[in-house]
């Protein structure tokens, strides 16, 4: 055990832990939060493993901007504050879904780690220059076809959110047109 | 110097969360929390792999803010469904039947 073992041992069980938080909490918000827990640490787990460019992408667009977004859609469809029960589904469903996320666990688990488990990685710092000369070199047309693909989400995001809804269960009717 | 069965362990266990998320929860914007975990943890295969086979087009690390680019395009269109579907719904349960 090395002492980046040790340090991504600690980071990675935060976030393993959050993880499972994030799917099984019965609040609605906190799920969220966790997310933030879970996210934010896995961005140190790339630190680790020498991305820091990558890590720092991971805090500016999912901390940033992805839970921000989740949390405004909690807000927005008036999530209710506190513990939930009438959201929470049956038991039959809760175990095979524990069933079936222990099945992916243990086949993903039973192809990577026999096959890759046993190697030792040397994490390279300082690889960023090298990153932006690829990024921007072999890999721009995917680039500039990734802005695109960003402008069109965006467009259609609006658009989805203007699209005219006959509503029969909205509770207040002026809330159609104010968004 | 790390031993590649640590990432490697944390990608099963950010999978398996993530489709426990999918199918358990009802809510669903929290199913689509439990797709940001999924894609989280490709991405991580993406970085760990990248470092230990790293090659002259840095591959993983590339791919990874690809992939952090899709996944923020991703959400920001489901948010919109869900918020045009609670508009029409009055709920966003999706355990319930559709109007």
């Amino acid at each position: 055990m090395t002492s980046l073992d040790i340090l991504f041992g600690a980071v990675g069980l935060i976030t393993a832990a959050s993880a499972v938080l994030a799917v099984t909490t019965q609040q609605l918000v906190h799920a969220a939060l966790w997310l933030v827990v879970a996210l934010g640490t896995l961005a140190g787990c790339y630190l680790i493993l020498g991305a820091e460019l990558v890590a720092l992408v991971q805090l500016l667009v999912y901390v940033g901007a992805v839970v921000v977004l989740v949390l405004f859609a909690l807000m927005l469809t008036r999530a209710p504050m506190g513990r939930s029960p009438e959201h929470s589904s049956s038991a039959v469903q809760r175990i095979a879904a524990a069933v079936i996320a222990a099945g992916t666990t243990s086949l993903l688990a039973a192809v990577l780690l026999p096959a890759l488990g046993g190697e030792v990685l040397s994490a390279r710092t300082g690889d960023t220059k090298a990153i932006a000369t690829q990024l921007f070199g072999a890999w721009v047309w995917p680039f500039e076809l990734l802005s695109v693909l960003l402008l069109m989400a965006l467009i259609a995001a609006l658009a989805v959110s203007r699209m005219p809804t006959t509503s029969p269960t909205s509770p207040v009717p002026a809330e159609t047109e104010s968004t | 110097m790390i031993h590649l069965w640590l990432p490697l362990a944390l990608v099963c266990v950010l999978a398996g969360a993530g489709a426990y998320g999918v199918i358990a929860r009802r809510n669903a914007v929290l199913v689509l929390i439990g797709v940001e975990l999924i894609l989280n943890s490709a991405n991580l295969l993406f970085v760990t792999m990248g470092s230990v086979r790293g090659d002259a087009l840095r591959t993983g690390q590339v791919l990874t803010l690809f992939l952090i680019t899709i996944a923020a395009a991703e959400i920001g269109v489901a948010l919109a469904v869900i918020l045009a579907l609670f508009r029409k719904r009055g709920h966003i349960d999706l355990s319930e039947p559709g109007a």
